[in-house]
């Protein structure tokens, strides 16, 4: 009995925290979804449209390059992705397995980059990118964007894991380091590589102050790029602004949901806990 | 695989083999790094692997910032060679009431959005790590906004939050209260992007403290049941100590987060009114390629990046005695 009304206080609990955080995403929907007047129109309030209708979505779809956004989105945050995926798991392997003059000084340098908002660098990296002809480019995103710790730092915690007989064990049966890397610690690091591959591809597809100051041109734009220059262009309409934010979340937010568990499995299991 | 203790997740990167006996051995006998044959090569293959990801950083971070720092002592709008001006951008600095501003808004928007967002993560990974009823749609609603990117986020809060057409105002007429002016008050203002932040950001610490909680076995709570502990002791006491090593972490980033907070006021109420919700990333952003004070705008980041340093490394060392302690 008692332990019954335990699961409905908790049940109650987090039903208004769900309610909650729901909330605003049901709003963004409804209005994507209804005409200007019916929601936002008067003073009253109402909660749900009378009537669906696709109208937002046709007003975006024709007076903005949508197809191509989505299609840079996907290039750009697939190929972040891949690069540092790598780059970190290469990194990883020799922070936690490896042992070279230098270590402790380079290791802190990467983490100190961490807390460095790109605002304080974007005038000098504007003119680095600009300098190396990458403005105008794909390659003006990406590149900046692959050029971080934050992979690094999870990989080398989830390596120092993986149990040292297994390397010295490679090791005497004369596996050279990239044999070592590839052969031992690549198949004990699936549940790393989801979590290192799933932050990368959020926090790109997601990306703005960076791609905001290198983006300057429609063609280019990323979603949220796209997103925002949309909302300049539309003023106050909010249905047109909401049907494409829906666009911008709907992909990585299914990618989400279907890959939680591994994702919070793998960081069960990063050390960082 | 065993589970890192605290101590071992704060080493630094040069004593992985603390537990190897031979380098043990050899730094007992020494008291300088061991030389094992072939430690040459290994040193080169480590340079090789790292260097991928070195190169990246370098070009793309670190020249970047010593370019930052040669602006920031410069007089320059962006284009053609800037002037050397020496410390005068700093010393703009003292006397600029915006910066102030900025600087106070960033450090309260941090204080107030780094705990509550922890606190509501904290919570609701605890009740959803017990029995309750329809568990998987709660856990994945919690963590759906943190795959809203910011700039939806804060679209939908300036949808929700509008003083005269938003449903929130609505709503609250619809209770009988007043409405509230969200974007022409500073003090409504700033709360807006405060529970815009909290909303995007608590998924995210829920995520992670659902992953420290499944390293926690059932025996210890039922150990402290038996000696008689309520839920909330077994919380204050098992639960709040052992998830220590995660709420350390979520602290860094969170901190790191909050002091980086730019999409959401860039979008929401580019820092007004009157630069009442203003913060040191987007004053520098504003500064440095909306006004073209670029020198200037170098300054406050150089500030703002030495802020978040000294913070970091205040928590590294808190956490280090902390391990030493316990």
């Amino acid at each position: 009995m008692r332990a019954r009304r335990g699961i409905l206080a908790r049940a109650a609990v987090i039903a208004v925290v769900g309610l909650v955080t729901i909330s605003p995403l049901y709003w963004m929907v409804a209005v994507a979804f209804s005409t200007r007047a019916e929601l936002l129109g008067g003073r009253e309030l109402r909660l749900w449209p009378r009537e669906v209708t696709l109208g937002n979505f046709d007003r975006v779809f024709a007076s903005f390059p949508v197809a191509t956004w989505f299609s840079n989105s996907v290039a750009i945050s697939l190929v972040v992705m891949i690069v540092s995926v790598t780059t970190s798991l290469l990194a990883g392997y020799a922070f936690s397995q490896l042992r070279f003059p230098g270590s402790t000084a380079l290791f802190f340098v990467a983490l100190a980059t961490l807390v460095l908002p790109v605002q304080v660098i974007m005038v000098a990296l504007f003119r680095i990118v600009t300098g190396m002809g990458l403005y105008g480019t794909y390659w003006a995103v990406i590149l900046p964007t692959t050029a971080s710790a934050f992979g690094l730092f999870l990989a080398r915690q989830f390596m120092l894991g993986i149990p040292r007989e297994l390397i010295e064990a490679a090791r005497l049966d004369g596996a050279g380091h990239l044999a070592t890397f590839l052969r031992i610690v690549l198949p004990l690091s699936r549940p790393l590589i989801a979590v290192l591959a799933f932050m990368s591809l959020l926090s790109s597809w997601n990306d703005f102050a960076w791609p905001l100051i290198a983006l300057k041109e429609n063609r280019l734009f990323t979603l949220p790029i796209g997103l925002l220059y949309l909302q300049g262009q539309s003023g106050s309409d909010y249905g047109a602004t909401m049907a494409f934010a829906l666009i911008n979340i709907v992909p990585i937010a299914v990618v989400f949901l279907l890959f939680q568990r591994y994702f919070i499995a793998g960081f069960a299991r990063s050390g960082i806990k | 695989m065993p589970s890192p203790t605290p101590e071992f997740a704060s080493r630094p990167a040069g004593d992985v083999r603390r537990e190897d006996g031979r380098s043990g051995a050899a730094r007992g006998r020494a008291g300088a790094r061991p030389r094992r044959p072939g430690s040459r090569r290994e040193a080169l293959a480590a340079y090789g692997f790292i260097a991928p990801n070195y190169v990246l950083l370098l070009v793309f971070v670190l020249i970047p910032l010593a370019g930052a720092l040669v602006v920031s002592l410069q007089r320059t709008d962006g284009f053609g060679a800037g002037e050397f001006a020496g410390l005068q951008n700093y010393a703009r600095l003292w006397s600029d009431p915006l910066f102030w501003r900025a600087l106070g808004n960033t450090v309260l928007f941090t204080l107030i959005v780094t705990p509550v967002s922890m606190a509501f993560g904290l919570v609701a990974a605890t009740l959803l790590n017990t029995a309750l009823p329809a568990r998987p749609l709660f856990r994945s609603i919690l963590i759906l906004p943190m795959a809203v990117s910011g700039v939806a986020t804060a679209l939908i809060g300036v949808l929700v939050f509008d003083q005269n057409s938003g449903v929130l105002n609505k709503l609250l007429g619809a209770f009988g209260l007043p409405a509230v002016t969200w974007q022409s008050d500073a003090g409504p203002a700033f709360l807006s992007i405060v529970l815009v932040t909290v909303w995007w950001r608590t998924g995210f610490n829920m995520l992670i403290y659902l992953a420290g909680l499944q390293g926690i076995g059932p025996d210890l709570h039922e150990a402290a049941r038996l000696d008689g502990a309520n839920t909330l002791q077994r919380f204050r006491h098992v639960t709040v100590p052992l998830l220590g090593p995660t709420t350390f972490f979520l602290t860094v980033l969170n901190v790191i987060y909050s002091f980086q907070v730019f999409d959401i006021v860039f979008v929401l109420t580019g820092g007004g009114p009157a630069g009442a919700t203003s913060v040191l990333v987007t004053y520098a952003y504003e500064t440095g390629f909306v006004t073209r004070d670029q020198g200037y705008a170098a300054a406050i980041g150089m500030i703002l990046f030495l802020f978040a340093l000294l913070f970091a490394a205040a928590q590294w060392r808190a956490s280090r005695t902390r391990d030493v302690v316990e």
